[in-house]
């Protein structure tokens, strides 16, 4: 229907037809009409036009590869001379370029041309409204531009014209026009900055903000907060303005502002301003409002908290009010920023013992109830650190512990928290009723998880030497290495076994059997109580039973286990998801480079507000005083950052609570101190550079500190000698074996004297030369793929470096002589094929082989495709046949290894833009990173850069030259993979690939 | 980029709906529901702009008709609403002598069966608009 409509006469059906297919479309589906709709762009209406280009931006929007061949009729488009298509074609270039802005440069030329056009009023009237030219067009076109010209001086030099041109020309006092003011003011600030741009940007704003129309004065606010960031001065002209902001009726209108003074938050205001915000906070009852505020809030306190008292109380207040659904980073930071510490010990000492014994006030109070997160925290950090308490002994703590613990309302997950805190203070303990009533209470809880640790405290709590070696105090930042195969259960294991137990089967086996067969017995508890341990993921009988049944194996055994538990418990805190060095990477020795000496510049601040205060002493009210008091205190410390504003947006803050980063400071500190140097000339360049720097630093000490206990095997490393030789055997045993059995089949009817395998093998050292030189690359064995009475065709696929080749040996299986054979390949969407030279003999003689040579390009991903062609020959001149024959080529014909350092992976890491990440589930052969990376290296053959820790870094390259970065992570039998590349659907197929590689292995 | 486009009376009918990101049908209800609810309890000395979840809503009263646009975060809300305005304008020209205004319900109950031809992007030549136009 709608391919009939497309192609008909009539205007109207074929523009409902456009329209249908802009509205509603199935993604498989486009290719069907994908030229029909090419075809309607050089149609002679302009309507029809148009409308097939925002059929073609949608076709963008949901398959952006489909459409990838037609960029260049976008760009006839734009020059259409009908505005209403050159107008829908913004649409495209606006989310193209947003997508990769530098693939668009030479177009900025053209967009400023179009701008100036419309400014200058070039087009017909009935585009104008309310006598503006084509608003929205305007608003569009400086979109464009400002992503155009983000950090480039060039491009935005050519663009400051046109843009003083649109602030002038925006005088009209229309709220369109203050919508193009607002486009205006946010592309100016964007792009490369130009001072006398700025000053009229700044001006502007002014215009907003201090308008008596509350839309306005919303867009003034917003403007303000971008442009704040780049210039916090403007901050500092219009305080008083946003002060009356902050107590506007007008609930939006204050959360704006909160915005506002969440971007000019430094040391000296944070108070103040995290005090609004949890004024604000406490009013707020819509959840996405709580959470987002609440982020913001620790993010802050975090950086600048003054003092000790003040970080941990305001916390405490993000806790109780964010609650459980704060973002789950939250209170994992904390945790790790109390545990890891800071520069100074003492200081470290002082804010745990505030935390702890905050937490013992707010616990003593009656009848509140706090979120489950918040408890969990306030578990963690007694059972840490109770033992800095002077007053109170570790058994009042348990006490309270328990009171919660028989709570009704306290989750079991909260209660798991609260036990494994009584578990580390039990040890300091020196004898507790309260454990022992604990014990009884909970061994026989119906939890099967609570009683697991129950019993493990048990006997933990029989053995008090043995507990406070495994609990010692104060060690939660110290890794411990582990078991991960848990070799010492094997003998029980194996006892197990041979009294009949079943033999241990994975998650994932688990499942697949539960789904085939609904009625089997649900192991789920399990597996969710013990999450990331080992019982999951390992060979044991013991899974089911080794729960409850602990006190029957060797006091050792059960002990370690519980230590491996308890490890797994405490990392898990962590994050599974925690990509530490990352998060990392904006704290660190950052602010050792910042300038400290502006603080005269901030009193000058302070003075000029209080100079202002005295001349204006006499004619204000007190309520003014008060609000110019606010106002000093919010906006104390700005004016010091304007050194820094021009010099790109790289982040300088200072963090108060740094992270001390003891893994790397033996290692690094070489590179630490050029750092600094290049830090403190503030270029944004090499501040990127350090960001690198850094993010490889930590990943690599990391990975010396972490669990040196894989051996890392050093052949793992060399990728081609690996995979080569075991294929190089394969295929001469190949060789040798076929003839054998030929000569035991005694099948002289035949001719072949020879198979086809051993032909290539003698061809490709004998007859052509060319052969010789591909023999250094890794091949497939060879494959009959069609034959008949004559000939009999096979191929091979030789993977070099650069491309890969395919070759056809064609065997002359009769007699007599063939002439002319020919090979030819049919084109396919996805490949460039071409031949190799050198092939081209005319005659075929009896009984003798010729092989034709291709090499195949890609043109763009894709996991498998079919090339398939034929053969023609004739025979004595007269009869010509033809031979059809197809062969399957996979997207990791195509995957060569990419040989760069883990340097290089850092930058290119950072420098692409499409990732994808997923978790795969190993199997137990490779249940090491090693192990499994090899799988990797040999089956897909990518190139291992590095293994670090639990972590690896590989990277391939698909041909001709796609790079494609892989990093991975194991957890327990989880490998998280993630993949990056400059192409956006490369990472797909490679991970689907993986998928397969590791699944099937 | 535009989310959707809603037309609804001071008693919560929605009178147009026109979505350009899918969302179900059932959780359309719950959505207008609040939308309207989160429009009517605006004052007049309040900015039209409200934040609902991660996007926003911009809205504008024309008697008892309420006219509000989702939009995300990068959108401008002024061009949005002036882009409301001129909506209007359109359907005031194009169904001339329609006064008062607030009979545009049922001009807009009429057109309900053609929405497809009358989506925002294909009766706007003057506007060009800033729309995700479809």
């Amino acid at each position: 229907m709608l391919y009939q409509d497309l192609q008909s006469t009539n205007l109207v059906e074929v523009c409902m037809a456009l329209t249908v297919v802009s509205q509603i479309f199935p993604r498989e589906m486009i290719p069907a009409v994908l030229p029909l709709i090419e075809d309607k762009l050089q149609h002679s209406k302009e309507i029809i036009r148009r409308k097939a280009v925002l059929a073609l931006y949608k076709f963008h929007l949901i398959a952006p590869n489909q459409v990838q061949h037609i960029h260049i009729k976008f760009r006839k488009a734009l020059c259409d001379r009908d505005v209403g298509v050159m107008a829908a074609s913004l649409h495209i270039y606006l989310r193209m370029i947003k997508e990769n802005s530098s693939g668009y440069k030479d177009l900025t030329g053209s967009f400023v041309t179009i701008l100036k056009q419309v400014v200058g009023g070039k087009l017909p009237v009935d585009f104008n409204y309310h006598s503006v030219p084509a608003p929205w067009l305007q608003i569009q076109l400086l979109r464009i531009l400002g992503l155009l010209g983000k950090d480039d001086q060039r491009t935005s030099e050519l663009m400051y014209d046109v843009l003083d041109e649109s602030l002038r020309r925006a005088e009209l006092n229309h709220n369109v026009t203050y919508a193009i003011l607002f486009e205006c003011v946010h592309t100016v600030y964007s792009i490369y900055p130009k001072s006398e741009l700025l000053e009229k940007a700044a001006k502007c704003i002014g215009k907003f903000v201090l308008s008596p129309k509350i839309n306005l004065k919303y867009l003034g606010l917003k403007a303000l907060t971008y442009v704040i960031q780049q210039d916090p001065t403007l901050a500092l002209q219009h305080q008083m303005t946003i002060i009356e902001c902050l107590d506007h009726p007008d609930p939006i209108i204050k959360r704006e502002t909160l915005e506002l003074l969440y971007r000019i938050t430094n040391a000296q205001n944070v108070t103040v301003i995290v005090q609004k915000m949890l004024e604000y906070l406490h009013q707020s009852k819509e959840e996405y409002v709580i959470v987002n505020l609440v982020g913001k809030i620790a993010e802050l306190a975090e950086k600048y908290a003054p003092d000790n008292a003040w970080f941990i109380q305001t916390m405490n207040a993000v806790f109780s009010v964010g609650g459980d659904v704060m973002h789950p980073d939250i209170p994992n930071n904390f945790l790790r920023l109390l545990a890891e510490g800071f520069d100074d010990e003492t200081e470290d000492q002082q804010l745990r013992l505030y935390a702890v014994q905050s937490y013992l006030t707010l616990l003593d109070m009656e009848n509140v109830f706090y979120p489950q997160r918040f408890l969990q925290v306030m578990s963690w950090v007694l059972g840490e650190y109770s033992y800095l308490l002077d007053k109170e002994t570790p058994a009042e703590v348990i006490a309270k512990l328990y009171k919660l613990l028989m709570n009704d309302s306290v989750s079991s997950e909260t209660k798991t928290w609260l036990i494994a805190a009584v578990t580390k203070l039990t040890p300091q303990a020196h004898s507790s009723d309260t454990v022992e009533r604990l014990i009884h209470e909970f061994t026989i809880s119906l939890d099967t998880c609570m009683r697991q640790h129950a019993f493990e405290l048990k006997h933990l709590h029989e053995n008090v030497e043995l507990m406070k070696s495994l609990l010692p105090v104060d060690r939660s930042c110290e890794d411990l290495a582990v078991d991960a195969s848990l070799s010492f259960l094997d003998g029980f294991v194996a006892e197990g076994l041979s009294q009949g137990a079943a033999p241990y089967k994975p998650h994932h086996q688990r499942q697949e059997e539960k789904l085939s067969q609904e009625k089997v017995l649900n192991f789920e508890p399990y597996g969710l109580s013990f999450s990331s341990s080992g019982f999951t993921g390992r060979q044991s009988p013991a899974g089911i039973s080794l729960g409850s049944d602990i006190s029957g194996n060797s006091a050792e055994t059960g002990l370690k286990e519980t230590n491996s538990l308890k490890l797994e418990g405490i990392k898990k805190l962590w994050g599974k998801e925690g990509y530490l060095p990352k998060k990392e990477s904006k704290t660190g020795d950052e602010s050792g480079a910042l300038p400290i000496p502006q603080e005269s510049i901030m009193e000058n601040v302070d003075q000029a507000i209080t100079k202002k205060d005295q001349s204006q002493v006499l004619t204000q009210s007190k309520e003014e005083k008060e609000k110019q008091l606010l106002a000093s205190s919010l906006f104390v410390g700005l004016g010091s950052e304007s050194t820094v504003n021009l010099l790109g947006k790289a982040d300088t803050v200072s963090h108060k609570f740094r992270r001390k980063s003891k893994v790397k400071e033996a290692k690094s500190g070489e590179t630490t101190s050029t750092h600094n140097m290049t830090c403190s000339s503030f270029s944004s360049l090499s501040n990127v550079a350090y960001e690198d720097d850094y993010y490889l630093n930590t990943l690599h000490d990391r990975g010396d500190k972490e669990l040196k206990t894989f051996s890392l095997n050093s052949e793992l490393l060399d990728s081609e000698s690996l995979t080569e030789l075991p294929l190089v055997e394969k295929f001469s045993n190949c060789s040798l074996s076929t003839p054998s059995l030929f000569a035991d089949n005694s099948m002289e009817i035949f001719h072949p004297p020879q198979s086809t395998a051993a032909s290539v093998a003698k061809e490709s050292s004998l007859a052509s030369p060319f052969l010789e030189e591909t023999t250094e690359y890794i091949h497939s064995n060879a494959m009959e793929i069609c034959n008949n009475e004559t000939i009999s065709v096979s191929s091979y696929k030789i993977w070099k470096d650069d491309c890969l080749l395919m070759v056809w040996s064609v065997t002359n299986k009769s007699g007599l002589e063939l002439k002319s054979a020919n090979l030819e390949i049919f084109p396919v969407e996805n490949f460039k094929v071409t031949e190799q030279p050198g092939c081209c003999l005319p005659v075929t003689e009896a009984e003798s082989t010729r092989s034709f040579q291709y090499s195949v390009q890609i043109e763009k991903p894709f996991t498998e495709e079919i090339l398939s062609g034929f053969i023609s020959y004739h025979m004595m001149d007269t009869h010509s046949a033809q031979l059809e024959f197809s062969v399957n080529l996979s997207l990791l014909d195509f995957i060569r290894p990419l040989k760069i350092s883990s340097e290089d992976f850092g930058k290119l890491w950072l420098s692409f833009a499409n990732d994808v990440k997923q978790n795969v589930k190993m199997s137990e052969s490779q249940a090491a990173l090693p192990s499994a990376l090899k799988t990797l290296q040999q089956k897909l053959r990518l190139h291992i850069i590095e293994i670090i820790g639990n972590e690896g870094l590989l990277a391939c390259q698909l041909l001709p030259s796609i790079p494609c970065l892989l990093h991975c992570r194991v957890y327990a039998d989880v490998l998280a993979l993630w993949f990056r590349s400059s192409c956006s659907t490369l990472p797909d197929y490679l991970l689907y690939q993986c998928q397969k590689v590791m699944e099937g292995s | 980029m535009i989310k959707f486009f809603l037309m609804v009376n001071k008693q919560g009918q929605t009178r147009l709906s026109k979505y350009y990101e899918h969302v179900d049908i059932n959780k359309r209800t719950l959505l207008e529901t609040e939308v309207i609810k989160s429009c009517l309890s605006r004052s007049n000395e309040q900015c039209s702009f409200i934040e609902y979840k991660d996007f926003k809503l911009i809205y504008r009263q024309y008697a008892a008709l309420f006219i509000v646009v989702g939009v995300n975060d990068t959108e401008n809300e002024m061009a949005i609403y002036e882009f409301i305005h001129n909506f209007v304008e359109v359907l005031d020209e194009y169904f001339s002598r329609v006064e008062p205004i607030d009979e545009l319900p049922k001009i807009c109950s009429a057109l309900e069966p053609q929405q497809a031809c009358f989506s925002p992007d294909s009766s706007f030549k003057g506007a060009a608009s800033t729309t995700p136009i479809y």
